[in-house]
């Protein structure tokens, strides 16, 4: 059984985000996601100061078996990087939720569509 | 989809956790807890591998010898009861039918082991070359289990659990031994590039010696290892793999492995005339190494490029090493365009292929049997 936290929002493309209390918007990939690449070996993301486009391709995560496309749950800019993956993306397979999270985005207004709870992101993992 | 096969120990590896995927129509545990982990245990200490999808093949007879210098490439006639030759076997073109151990244990008695995925191809291919060959060919591949022991601390593993005496086990020879009181052809041969053993066994008794390798090594960090560190470890130690560096279309001296091929041993074996033709002539193509510098892996089929731009080959082998940490892989290549540079463009990051010679990483064994 994957984990699932429950105060977590999911996008069907298994990335997660959390609302911070600061207004800005962290995303990873979910622990599912994590399981089903197996061990992760490369996380490429977006520089600070770019601007996402909900629904559009941000990244790419890369395990030993596959690689797979970021795409970004809701638009916005990029105000910070998790550098700790340049050097240890393994980081994500440890704690996708936690160490191994991707980027923080200051979101824009409204953007947000499609995003399921936990229970719906179970339901679609299940 | 058909019914996949199963090892005698498929209930043992669903109970370690391992992930099980369809491999060449077996269900084989591809990794148990991570792929890198188990790679690297298998470097430092040891890691069990479950091979028992490899096909064994008995050939006997007063002809056996003889015989099997008809089609393989390596010289046969170098084997004496005891010891094991690895070798291609060739189409008359020189592409490779399969690469495969050739164990002797007497006079008229040999033992072969070959690749889970050729198994019928192999069989078919062997007894159409019997002709006039006073031999049988035997398919044994369900009488045995295989399970693969690798790394530095393996023979004092093994060693623990049987009392014939393994020091004088040379690699690439094998003896007939009780290992935790269970006969096996002890085989010191790997594919791992670290010392090691293969221990044949009667299916029967795979879940005893498995459940007894894991007792006995876990203390000295043995680990349960998969088909993708298994995989990892092969190209890290630069040795080939069916479908990959060699094929029905890519011979052994293409792929490399000139050492297997004795033009000379006095047999007009299968293959020779293209194979002689191909060294006279010098080959096309040819299969490469090499080493990234980058963690992107690059994966098989990618188109390999020259400094020019232009397409002159393709990735047949890649993925991360652990010990290097960066991304390693073969690719066949135009052989004037192997001496470089060579570069691979991933959805527009180019990434320059620096080529090695195998081994990519220091071993313990030579590249070779």
């Amino acid at each position: 059984m994957s984990n699932i936290p429950p105060d977590l929002q999911y996008a069907k493309s298994h990335e997660w985000l959390k609302r911070e209390s600061d207004g800005s918007v962290t995303i990873g990939i979910t622990d599912y996601a994590q399981n089903s690449l197996g061990d992760i070996t490369f996380v490429q993301v977006p520089k600070v100061g770019a601007k996402l486009k909900a629904g559009e391709t941000f990244g790419v995560v890369e395990s030993v078996k596959a690689a797979s496309d970021l795409y970004a749950p809701i638009s916005g800019t990029v105000v910070a990087v998790n550098t700790v993956l340049e050097s240890a993306p393994e980081t994500v397979n440890r704690s996708p939720y936690g160490d191994g999270w991707m980027l923080k985005l200051k979101p824009e207004d409204g953007t947000a569509t499609g995003l399921l709870d936990a229970a719906a992101y179970g339901k679609l993992t299940g | 989809m058909s019914e996949l096969k199963r090892t005698p120990l498929r209930d043992f590896h669903a109970a370690n956790g391992a992930r099980l995927v369809d491999f060449a129509g077996w269900e084989m545990p591809v990794q148990y807890r991570s792929i890198l982990e188990e790679h690297r245990a298998v470097r430092r200490a040891a890691g069990l591998f479950d091979v028992s999808h490899m096909g064994e093949v008995d050939v006997q007879g007063p002809a056996a010898g003889a015989f099997l210098n008809h089609f393989v490439t390596n010289d046969v006639s170098r084997l004496h009861p005891g010891r094991v030759l690895y070798t291609p076997m060739c189409y008359p073109g020189g592409g490779v039918v399969d690469d495969l151990l050739v164990y002797q244990r007497g006079a008229e008695d040999y033992l072969l082991c070959i690749n889970a995925g050729n198994i019928d191809q192999d069989l078919a291919w062997i007894r159409g070359q019997v002709s006039d060959f006073d031999v049988t060919v035997t398919d044994r591949s369900a009488d045995y289990a295989l399970l693969a022991v690798q790394g530095p601390l393996a023979a004092g593993i093994v060693q623990a659990l049987t009392d014939a005496d393994l020091g004088p086990l040379k690699y690439y020879h094998f003896t007939e031994a009780a290992v935790a009181g269970i006969r096996c052809l002890v085989s010191r041969t790997g594919y791992t590039g670290e010392d090691g053993f293969e221990l044949y066994h009667r299916p029967g008794d795979a879940l005893a010696l498995a459940t007894a390798l894991l007792e006995a090594g876990r203390p000295r960090g043995l680990e349960l290892a998969g088909l993708g560190a298994r995989d990892s470890l092969r190209l890290e130690a630069g040795y080939p793999l069916y479908g990959h560096e060699i094929t029905a279309d890519i011979s052994p001296l293409t792929a490399g492995l000139g050492w297997t091929v004795k033009l000379d041993k006095g047999v007009d074996f299968v293959g020779r005339e293209a194979l002689l033709a191909e060294k006279r002539d010098g080959g096309a193509r040819k299969v490469v190494f090499f080493r990234t510098g980058s963690r992107r892996i690059v994966r098989p089929e990618t188109p390999v490029l020259d400094g020019t731009d232009s397409v002159i080959g393709r990735v047949v082998s890649g993925t991360l090493s652990p010990i290097l940490n960066e991304s390693i892989g073969s690719a066949i290549v135009a052989a004037p365009a192997a001496s470089g540079p060579l570069k691979v463009d991933l959805r527009g990051e180019i990434i320059a292929l620096q080529v090695v010679k195998p081994p990519l990483v220091e071993l313990r064994k030579g590249s070779g049997g």
